[in-house]
């Protein structure tokens, strides 16, 4: 569905991305991992629409895919993806209303209604119907993602884009986001590119795990060579099951995969 | 106990600070009781009665000149004069504030001009402010609003280009264009910061106030100090002084108050 033909992304003289090519599937969830440095919220910015690749180029279902953020592609960050000055239930109504009504970017009326239903029922699947009306300071942080994501799926984007949801997170709050996140994945067949630290974590949740590193490497010049994608894991004992028993919440077991090795040098 | 982590508490806090208040009253009138003891018909350190006597003759008598009550119509000279200029300097500085923060090219084009103006010293201008509009109010109006303004201008701003990244993105991400993002993200958290920088502003907004009264007015709060500094009337620049120090006391108050009922989600994090 997505695809990425060639990409480069340099800031000047340095080269952080280079040669990447990559066809997502539809409904796949595709974890990158990489050390720090490798670009993998460069490649994840670049598929956003927050920057342009310097060459190289993306396109989703055949289209070239605008380089501008848009609501076609949602996104969850770190920190800061929520605003401070709505309350949760503002928050999530924030995208209906700016689709609705460009001009004032708010609604009224029956229209509010109707958007105030949509919204309690995403705040609903995620677990925050009670906090309707909390402002995200008053939330801890794994409600304040909770809030994120509803936020950005009542957009019914295609693909989702993760960028270190859960690395501020702890443990225990990040095993049930990780059991909220597949579910809502396989309920909304989204499209999922989660970029993370956690090994674990991207093999736990992913349909298809991607290692970013750089390929060469120059002493004497570092910045000269960007990374690529040295590893392309399909887990593909997963996709199987996924497609087998489309309902089920649990987290696989990553047994069964198969290494490409296409594209390494 | 240790000093720095020493809580008072809400009744100890009132009474400490009650007390150098209380001192300093009583540290005056102990002074100006010496100095009438001295000489009876002492004018720098007049006694509370004289005060309030020369009061009474400007609150409730009218002028044998004009026909007004002369510190009514000081003081609504000067509050319409602040307020217009604190009026003016806000609203230009929530328009220009969030166009310069939120939007880059924006920021290119007027920030450096915004900076220029901004240090200028505005009593420096002043006397070009007399010659283009004359000694009337809108000279006195306009020093306030080029005094103020600008930083106001800057702090907005500064606080809306300081807005994470992530936010804008996720604006557009949800389906904003610019205006969106100005209307719902930037505009609602330009405000609280918009209310205390006018409420750093009164300071100097006060100020410029005065300066202008004491140069070319004929009515005022700064002016009538300025006109009775002549005759050493303490009785009345004192009673004027203290009167300046509670309005300015109740509108910072006012701010402060405002904008925690208003913009409650800003003060959340403090807590």
């Amino acid at each position: 569905m997505l695809s990425l033909k060639n990409l480069w992304v340099e800031y000047g003289e340095k080269v952080v991305l280079e040669r990447i090519s990559l066809e997502i599937a539809e409904k796949s969830f595709v974890s990158i991992i990489g050390p720090s440095g490798a670009g993998k919220s460069s490649l994840l910015r670049v598929i956003l629409g927050q920057e342009k690749p310097t060459r190289g180029s993306i396109s989703l279902d055949g289209a070239p895919l605008p380089t501008e953020c848009g609501p076609d592609r949602g996104v969850v960050f770190q920190r800061y993806s929520v605003f401070p000055h709505l309350t949760v239930l503002g928050n999530v109504l924030l995208g209906v209303e700016f689709a609705a009504s460009p001009f004032t970017a708010r609604l009224f009326g029956s229209a509010r209604r109707a958007a105030v239903a949509e919204a309690e029922a995403m705040l609903e699947q995620v677990g925050l119907a009670d906090s309707r009306h909390l402002y995200p300071a008053q939330m801890s942080g794994g409600m304040q993602q909770r809030l994120a994501i509803a936020q950005a799926l009542i957009k019914r984007p295609r693909i989702l884009l993760l960028d270190e949801p859960f690395g501020a997170l702890d443990p225990g709050i990040r095993g049930d986001m990780h059991g909220l996140i597949t579910r809502l994945w396989r309920e909304h067949g989204l499209t999922i590119i989660m970029v993370t630290h956690d090994i674990k974590e991207a093999f736990g949740l992913g349909t298809r795990v991607l290692t970013l590193d750089k390929r060469r490497h120059d002493p004497h010049a570092p910045q000269r060579y960007g990374a690529g994608v040295v590893y392309d894991l399909e887990l593909t004992r997963k996709v199987q099951q996924v497609h087998a028993e489309p309902g089920m919440a649990e987290i696989e077991q990553t047994s069964g995969i198969t290494i490409d090795t296409i594209g390494n040098n | 106990m240790r000093w720095v982590t020493a809580q008072p508490t809400r009744r100890g806090a009132l009474l400490l600070g009650a007390a150098p208040l209380l001192v300093l009253a009583l540290g005056y009138v102990v002074a100006a009781a010496a100095r009438h003891a001295d000489n009876p018909a002492d004018k720098i350190l007049p006694l509370p009665g004289a005060m309030a006597a020369a009061m009474a003759g400007l609150l409730f008598e009218p002028d044998q000149l004009s026909g007004q009550y002369l510190f009514w119509a000081d003081t609504v000279a000067s509050l319409w004069r602040l307020g217009a200029g604190l009026g003016i300097a806000t609203l230009s500085a929530l328009l220009v504030g969030l166009a310069l923060g939120a939007l880059p090219p924006v920021r290119s084009t007027l920030g450096p001009l915004v900076t220029g103006i901004a240090v200028i010293p505005p009593i420096a201008l002043l006397p070009i402010l007399f010659i283009v509009f004359g000694l009337g109010e809108t000279a006195k109006v306009a020093l306030i609003v080029i005094g103020v303004a600008p930083f106001m201008m800057r702090d907005v701003a500064g606080h809306i280009g300081a807005l994470p990244r992530e936010q804008v993105v996720k604006a557009l991400t949800l389906g904003a264009n610019s205006w969106g993002v100005i209307l719902r993200v930037a505009l609602p958290q330009a405000l609280p910061r918009l209310f205390e920088a006018l409420r750093l502003s009164l300071g100097p907004a006060w100020v410029f106030l005065i300066s202008a009264e004491a140069i070319a007015a004929d009515v005022g709060l700064g002016y009538r100090i300025f006109l009775v500094r002549r005759y050493l009337a303490m009785d009345v620049i004192i009673p004027y002084v203290a009167w300046i120090a509670l309005l300015a006391v109740l509108m910072d108050l006012a701010l402060t108050f405002g904008s925690r009922r208003l913009f409650g989600w800003a003060y959340l994090g403090a807590r």
